[in-house]
């Protein structure tokens, strides 16, 4: 379908469409598919199915791209999250999903409800959630509402998770200037599920009982898949009775609840009601499922009185699921759900008509035919335009303009690598006793499998300045460095979500981001044999056509064998050799060096080689699973002295550094790298040499003195402590 | 011995109770659902963590006043060891079971970090693995943990000895830094601090361990 609106509407049908989020033309097709004047219902509902949160209508074309198979991938994208097998009859449930338009409205509860909702996604499919991540993105510090946010974003997060009884043990948190009107919020949950019982969301069964259980229905979160379809102006604060309020106690209830239902065999479709609610979860499954679904609006449970057919149909309360159960088996699920203290209501029945009938005061307020509100929604083929080519600067342009030491602690000491202690201390990253390397611990988060010795490995990763400065490369170091993360920790990657957040598709430079992200990320997920599970689209990320950072963040999951052979980033000890895995070139292109010391965020990325990328890996996986690896950790934001800095302060133990003091080998941010801590040396760069993996002895550890060649030297407190103290006194408005 | 795990709606540490449990007792601990009309006599009650009723009214408030506490009050007036550990402690306060009240923390924040406490005393069914003034490191994970009495309350807490672990730093404005108390029978022991989080390697510390490992000896019959 074309961009261009070819339907003239009379004035009052314009009104009417743009109430609904439609173009003239969706509209003038809507028209066409109801064969008749739409009651209000109808419309709403065709706004919802349409938006672009719920249609995907910019983005489908693109991510059929992405490559979504393997030989672990149970499910794919399409359901309420993806599925990976991890083999001993256990399967991963997992998905990214973004809350950021009404997370910006309204900080704790766009949080909060972004994190209830990923949890549903998880635990719709028969998933314990076992961990939490998430992903964060907020303007610059300076900025007036910067504090606010943080603050309500990270309360609204912590509460929820908290409440739920499930760890968040890990994630990344930005700040740049492109996000001042439009943050980002990220939640991932990962869940861990019998691999023969998952459960799926298409309808079967004609006369099968449609149920909802949950919290009752109220007003709250209105058309809000429209809003986070929308761009912001100034006036979005007056969109605050769109943005959805959260419960934990009823998701807590509602998760025990459906995970007991889910040990009978009374099931036959269940999806939660996430964007557009009732509307999109009915007509989802009856689409999958190729039958109709009859509802009697009077029967779904309410919180308030005279709430219209509309109101109900799109209200985004939330904690609540919709089941087609067995026949006859309404009793048996009614009883679980009265023990968890939560309504239970029968509230229609499929049929084999494929049209969704609902009343409302035995009035017919909605008759229409389930396929095209799904199949035939509009797909857009926007126009792109591609990012100009950005130049590679070169690092001997840019010299120290101080000891290595001074810029080191400038650096950790900046909002970008600043601890972000403050934020995680609010998140209980221990319940359910699994957590093996919790936040700052390891490159990735490890969670231990309930009673057994292997565990899974969590990552979210992305870098937006490199997107916006070459989208293609920006893509591809995305779901490499989530690949080399859980690498780092000794994990196999698994598979990947992508939560793509972007500007408005209907400028063709942010489309062009898009697509070349889109073709970056597909390149390493191709390259590194690493698929896309799961993922969700957030476009319109801009305030008065000021468009955010193109952000594709990537969630991953890996697998360890044997918990006890993790790597962590810590130095362990005196005395050990430290090694460079992976090739410097000194690329400072958008390293954080330029940005932070000269006030530059210019040039190339550094470029991604994704068959050195998966040789380095390979390397330096095996070695951990060896037991050579005393510590270990990726080369990624602020370059090699960063890392090292990093791997001190976690430990308190200092290093003495064989390195010059040249910025680009400090400092450049090239890809593929790790630091390994080791006892066996010599025997690692043997077998590195026999690799073809570049290896180089680059100091030892010891001492309480992070050190380098000459006299540049910085205590390993003197860095904690500009590493800790940003963010709490930021927080704390003592900036 | 025989342990039993308390289970509210909003429970939920009670898998990592049970595991620290089942581990130094050998013997699967009962989950008792607060709505259970069954609860066999056991040798040592648990109220686990969590955010019982949500939280909602006051911590622990809601589950204070449920049915099962009665039982709990009666099991406790017959001799029964009963643990609160978090949300079960604040429960234990609500109930009465335990002097003082359990406010919002001093940084208005929730706090998940490792922290240092010091044991206060060994002679109880609790600590009899541990010597008086142990340092034991154990996370907390709560956001209404900071312990306050009335002067005269605090005065007797610490007079009759009934403070059983102390933080080492301020964690949560606690007066006295206290973690944890005993009733006066020092039977009935709550506490912010998780010690079911501090039993593994893999969790950083086995500090916790000896508390569960003291009990079982104690309770063996």
């Amino acid at each position: 379908m074309s961009e261009q609106n070819q339907a003239k509407l009379a004035p009052e049908d314009e009104a009417l469409a743009r109430e609904h989020g439609l173009s003239p033309d969706e509209f003038a097709r809507a028209l066409a598919i109801v064969g008749r004047r739409p009651t209000k219902t109808e419309l709403g509902i065709f706004g919802a199915m349409w938006s672009e949160h719920c249609s995907y209508k910019s983005s489908r074309n693109w991510l059929k791209k992405l490559p979504t198979e393997g030989s672990q991938v149970i499910c794919g994208p399409g359901e309420n999250a993806g599925v990976v097998d991890i083999g001993e009859g256990q399967a991963l449930v997992f998905k990214m999903e973004s809350h950021n338009h009404p997370s910006f409205i309204e900080p704790y509860q766009g949080a909060a409800t972004g994190v209830g909702g990923i949890m549903r996604d998880v635990f719709t499919m028969g998933a314990r959630p076992i961990a939490n991540m998430n992903a964060l993105r907020f303007g610059d510090p300076s900025h007036p509402l910067t504090r606010h946010l943080v603050a309500g974003v990270v309360a609204g997060i912590g509460d929820y998770g908290n409440c739920m009884g499930v760890p968040t043990v890990g994630g990344e948190t930005n700040f740049h200037a492109a996000y001042n009107g439009n943050i980002l919020v990220n939640a991932m949950t990962v869940g861990l599920a019998d691999a023969s019982r998952i459960f799926y969301s298409a309808a079967a069964g004609v006369g099968n009982p449609v149920v909802y259980v949950g919290s009752k229905t109220g007003r709250d979160g209105i058309k809000g898949a429209v809003m986070a379809s929308d761009v912001f102006t100034e006036d979005s604060a007056s969109q605050r009775p769109t943005v959805q309020v959260g419960d934990p106690f009823t998701e807590k209830l509602l998760l025990e609840a459906c995970l007991e239902l889910m040990e009978t065999d009374a099931i036959v479709a269940i999806q939660d009601m996430g964007a557009a609610g009732l509307t999109s979860s009915s007509i989802e499954m009856a689409a999958k499922g190729k039958v109709g679904i009859d509802i009697d609006l009077d029967l779904v449970p309410q919180r308030e009185t005279g709430m219209s057919a509309y109101e109900i149909m799109l209200s985004e309360s939330q904690e609540r699921m919709l089941i087609i159960l067995k026949p006859g088996r309404e009793a048996d699920a009614a009883a679980i759900f009265r023990k968890w203290e939560l309504d239970f209501a029968v509230i229609g029945r499929l049929t084999d008509t494929r049209r969704l009938i609902l009343k409302r005061h035995g009035k017919v307020e909605a008759d229409l035919p389930v396929d095209p509100l799904v199949d035939e929604a509009p797909r857009y083929n926007r126009p792109t335009e591609p990012t100009p080519p950005a130049e590679r600067i070169r690092a001997a342009d840019y010299p120290l303009p101080s000891p290595a030491a001074t810029v080191l602690l400038k650096l950790v000491g900046c909002p970008d690598l600043a601890s972000r202690r403050w934020i995680w201390e609010q998140y209980d990253s221990l319940v359910r006793g699994d957590t093996s390397a919790g936040p700052g611990e390891a490159d990735a988060a490890i969670v231990r499998l309930p009673d057994s010795d292997r565990a899974i490995a969590i990552t979210t990763d992305c870098t937006p300045r490199y997107c916006l400065a070459d989208p293609e490369t920006g893509g591809r170091q995305a779901v490499a460095e989530a690949w080399r993360n859980l690498t780092a920790a000794g994990a196999r990657p698994i598979a990947v979500t992508d939560n793509m957040n972007f500007g408005s598709p209907e400028r063709p430079r942010i489309m062009g981001q898009f697509a070349l992200c889109i073709a970056g990320m597909s390149d390493a997920c191709r390259a590194l044999d690493f698929p896309v599970v799961s993922g969700n689209v957030s476009l319109y990320n801009e305030t008065n056509g000021e468009p955010i950072l193109p952000t594709p963040a990537i969630g991953a999951v890996g697998l360890v064998d044997d918990v006890h052979r993790v790597a962590r980033i810590g130095f362990p000890a005196a005395g050990l050799a430290i090694l460079l895995v992976g090739e410097t070139k000194g690329e400072v292109g958008q390293s954080l060096y330029l940005r932070e010391i000269y006030g530059k965020e210019i040039g190339a990325p550094p470029p991604v080689d994704l068959k050195a990328e998966r040789r380095n890996g390979d390397f330096v996986r095996e070695a951990i699973s060896d037991g050579a690896v005393a510590a270990c950790h990726d080369v990624s934001d602020g370059g090699l002295l960063v890392a090292l800095a990093e791997m001190a302060m976690a430990s308190g133990i200092g290093a003495k550094l064989a390195l010059p003091s040249e910025p680009g080998l400090l400092f450049g941010e090239d890809q593929g790298r790790y630091i390994i801590v080791t006892a066996e040396a010599r025997s690692l760069e043997s077998k590195a040499a026999a690799a073809g993996v570049p290896v180089r002895r680059i100091g030892t550890t010891g001492g309480d003195v992070l050190s380098l060649e000459g006299d540049s030297a910085i205590t390993v407190a003197a860095l904690m402590v500009a590493n800790e103290s940003w963010l709490p006194n930021y927080m704390a408005g003592k900036d | 011995m025989q342990s039993a795990i308390i289970v509210f709606p909003g429970s939920n540490r009670e898998r990592d109770a049970a595991v620290a449990l089942r581990r130094a007792t050998g013997r699967e601990p009962l989950h008792i659902w607060h709505k259970d009309a069954d609860f066999p006599k056991v040798d040592l009650i648990v109220i686990p963590g969590g955010f019982s009723y949500g939280d909602y009214l006051r911590c622990g408030a809601m589950a204070a006043h449920s049915p099962i506490m009665q039982e709990v009050k009666k099991r406790a007036q017959e001799g029964v060891p009963i643990l609160g550990i978090c949300n079960g402690f604040q429960i234990l306060v609500e109930a009465q079971l335990l002097p003082g009240a359990l406010l919002r923390n001093a940084s208005l924040k929730f706090v998940c970090r490792k922290v240092k406490l010091t044991v206060e005393r060994s002679d109880t069914i609790f600590t009899r693995r541990y010597n008086a003034g142990d340092v034991m490191s154990v996370p907390v994970a709560h956001g209404e943990g900071n312990f306050v009495a009335d002067a005269e309350t605090l005065a007797r807490i610490e007079g009759e000895g009934l403070v059983a672990f102390r933080y080492v730093e301020d964690t949560n404005g606690s007066m006295n830094r206290i973690a944890g108390i005993f009733d006066p029978t020092k039977r009935i022991l709550g506490l912010m601090p998780h010690p079911e989080d501090a039993t593994d390697p893999l969790h950083g510390s086995t500090d916790g361990k000896a508390l569960f490992a003291g009990l079982t000896e104690a309770l063996a019959a």
